[in-house]
């Protein structure tokens, strides 16, 4: 187990060194080293910080059962839940410094505040989200932990609003007839509850396999279940306003939905990506709604792991890029990402990853000794 | 003691007389506002698309130029390009088929009325003056590019490089921006500021009117009053102040 773990710490370092390399050559010779230009002027970067906020959603769902109706089985999974929502908001702030273009004035943001900028409540939505987890997990930790409830019962109401402000980042933009769409808002929720979960069972299942500690079965399939049906709403949605442009026949946003799916002449980058994205949701649904196979560990990771893969394109460069081809200026200009944008990226995940897999491993031994203390 | 009676007489008159101070306080308001709107300007443009296309494309391109010399518009190509005025198709620009189709069209910033980029900023970088111009404060400015995702105009630049290699001929008097914020036309704000014409409109032989939309008696005014003119995406509700005379 020591030696497995030690060799992924090390794997993880090297990838966020190697980030941080490109990262230097980005800040060197700024952004131009990315594929971004004066049409599609948000990328992979933009995506990534879509998905993560999503991510975060895995807190709230767990938080609720343990905590609220105080069900013992949820009591390790949601102190789990919340590590990983702390992991992606901080993986979310890095995105989105790695996107300025002057990353040294990102406290502006906070020094001449703009509350007509939604932008800006996002960032109050996505730092206060970051803080209530951290007092929950104090919370969790300490013996005399009574005043934490206050800060978990928060924490629910402002999780919605950190995806409903974040799709509203988006969806305000007249600009952009792609993005503003009121479905915009209630997708994200959607799709957040179907990969936040998704990727904390993932994490469970992976605990209960290398570790002592021992997660309860029934909690995570109760999650497993919770994704399938966020996933089948989120699909849903996605048909609505695939239905609402094509049927309507908005010719402006139409064009962006033909760019995605089947490409404009010859420029049809994403379309892969697009079909991808749901060939890889369909059959994690399946695999989902079969509980024979949702039940066995193996197929059930495997269901997830498809799973975050679609949204991670679906609400990452396959909601990003399409807004902007063609730009507004009507001409067609296309992205892909560089090889200095893709190693930035898996430099941000792998540091992600890497916090996350220390900080389990603390609290992991705390949960073992309390659990031992418990049973003498 | 109060009686009830009594408390319920008081809160009536206390409700009446917040109504009344408010109804003079808005009229108070209101008379302020005219009076500065009569004193300050209001800058609009108008192109007049049949003479602009009069010129030899030597010409056009003189117009468009002039603005890259006066700012310090970096000359660069392709994605990176930075641009404040520049040329396109009336066919694209108003997204129309007609006999007008191949008709070049000068597109720049419309400092519209309602700038969608001003809303989004999260540092207030950018901002709208009182004489309507929007403006951009290159010193605020972190470069998240929200108001160029909230522009339908496209009307804005980022720096993606640092633009001074790509300057042929530095202009003292303006400054050169650094690699990682944002740009665009400025109305030649630096320029108004001195009673100068904008430099693209001083070079377009007076195919680009340029005045005060406060003034009715204005030359801007009478031609807006007289001529049938279109703008950009007037969809929008953003309510363009460069106008064009088709």
């Amino acid at each position: 187990m020591n030696y497995k773990f030690y060799a992924w710490i090390i794997f993880l370092s090297i990838l966020a060194i190697g980030g941080w390399i490109a990262y230097s050559i980005q800040l060197h010779y700024g952004l131009t080293v990315t594929g971004m230009g004066k049409e599609v002027s948000w990328g992979l970067y933009i995506a990534n910080f879509v998905f993560l906020v999503g991510i975060a959603a895995s807190a709230v769902i767990v938080v609720l059962p343990a905590y609220i109706y105080n069900k013992g089985d949820f009591k390790n999974i949601a102190l789990i839940g919340e590590l990983v929502a702390i992991t992606a908001i901080l993986m979310c702030f890095l995105f989105v410094i790695v996107d300025l273009g002057r990353p040294e004035r990102i406290l502006y943001v906070i020094r001449y505040p703009s509350t007509k900028s939604v932008m800006f409540f996002d960032f109050v939505a996505l730092s206060g989200y970051l803080l209530l987890n951290v007092l929950a997990v104090t919370g969790y930790l300490l013996e005399n932990n009574k005043w934490a409830k206050i800060f978990i019962f928060l924490s629910i109401p402002w999780a919605i609003s950190i995806h409903t402000v974040t799709a509203f980042v988006f969806s305000g933009l007249i600009a952009r007839s792609f993005w503003n769409t009121a479905i915009l808002a209630p997708r994200f929720l959607a799709s957040a509850f179907a990969s936040g979960p998704a990727l904390l069972v993932m994490v469970s299942l992976i605990i209960n396999r290398y570790t002592k500690v021992e997660i309860n079965k029934d909690a995570i399939l109760k999650l497993a279940e919770i994704v399938t049906y966020a996933m089948i709403v989120n699909f849903f949605m996605i048909s609505v306003e695939t239905f609402t442009v094509f049927y309507g026949g908005i010719s402006e946003e139409i064009k962006h939905f033909v760019y995605m799916f089947l490409g404009l002449d010859e420029f049809n980058t994403l379309v892969t990506l697009t079909w991808l994205s749901f060939l890889t949701g369909i059959i994690s649904v399946l695999i989902l709604l079969n509980p024979g196979t949702r039940k066995k560990e193996v197929t059930l990771f495997l269901a997830c792991l498809l799973l975050l893969v679609s949204i991670w394109i679906e609400k990452g460069l396959i909601l990003v890029i399409p807004a902007y081809v063609p730009s507004t200026i009507g001409t067609i200009e296309e992205y892909w990402p560089t090889h200095v944008e893709i190693f930035v990226t898996f430099g941000i995940w792998s540091t992600g990853f890497l916090f996350l897999s220390l900080i389990l491993k603390k609290i992991l031994k705390i949960i073992e000794v309390h659990s031992k203390f418990e049973e003498s | 003691m109060m009686g009830r009676r009594q408390f319920l007489i008081f809160t009536g008159y206390g409700i009446l007389s917040l109504f009344i101070s408010n109804r003079v306080l808005e009229k108070l308001l209101n008379d302020f506002q005219n009076v500065s709107k009569n004193a300050t300007p209001k800058w609009g443009m108008i192109i007049d698309l049949k003479k602009f296309n009069a010129f030899s494309i030597e010409k056009k391109e003189e117009v468009i130029n002039v603005c890259r010399l006066e700012h310090n518009i970096p000359l660069i190509g392709g994605k990176d390009r930075v641009e404040w005025i520049w040329l396109m198709k009336f066919g694209d620009v108003f997204s129309r088929k007609n006999f007008l189709e191949s008709y070049d069209v000068p597109v720049l910033c419309n400092h519209c009325e309602n700038p969608p980029c001003v809303k989004v900023c999260p540092t207030q970088a950018t901002f709208k003056r009182e004489d309507g111009i929007v403006q951009q404060d290159y010193h605020r400015c972190i470069g998240c590019r929200y108001c160029m995702a909230a522009c339908p105009y496209g009307a804005r630049s980022f720096n993606w490089r640092d633009p001074k290699p790509f300057i042929p001929v530095i202009n003292p008097n303006f400054p050169v921006r650094t690699k990682g914020v944002v740009e665009k036309c400025n109305f030649c704000a630096e320029r108004i500021e001195t009673g100068e014409l904008p430099a693209c409109v001083e070079k377009s032989d007076g195919s680009f009117i340029f005045g005060d939309l406060n003034n009715i008696n204005s030359k801007i005014n009478k031609i807006l009053d007289s001529n049938y003119y279109i703008q950009r995406k007037e969809y929008l509700s953003t309510e363009p102040k460069v106008y064009y005379l088709i």
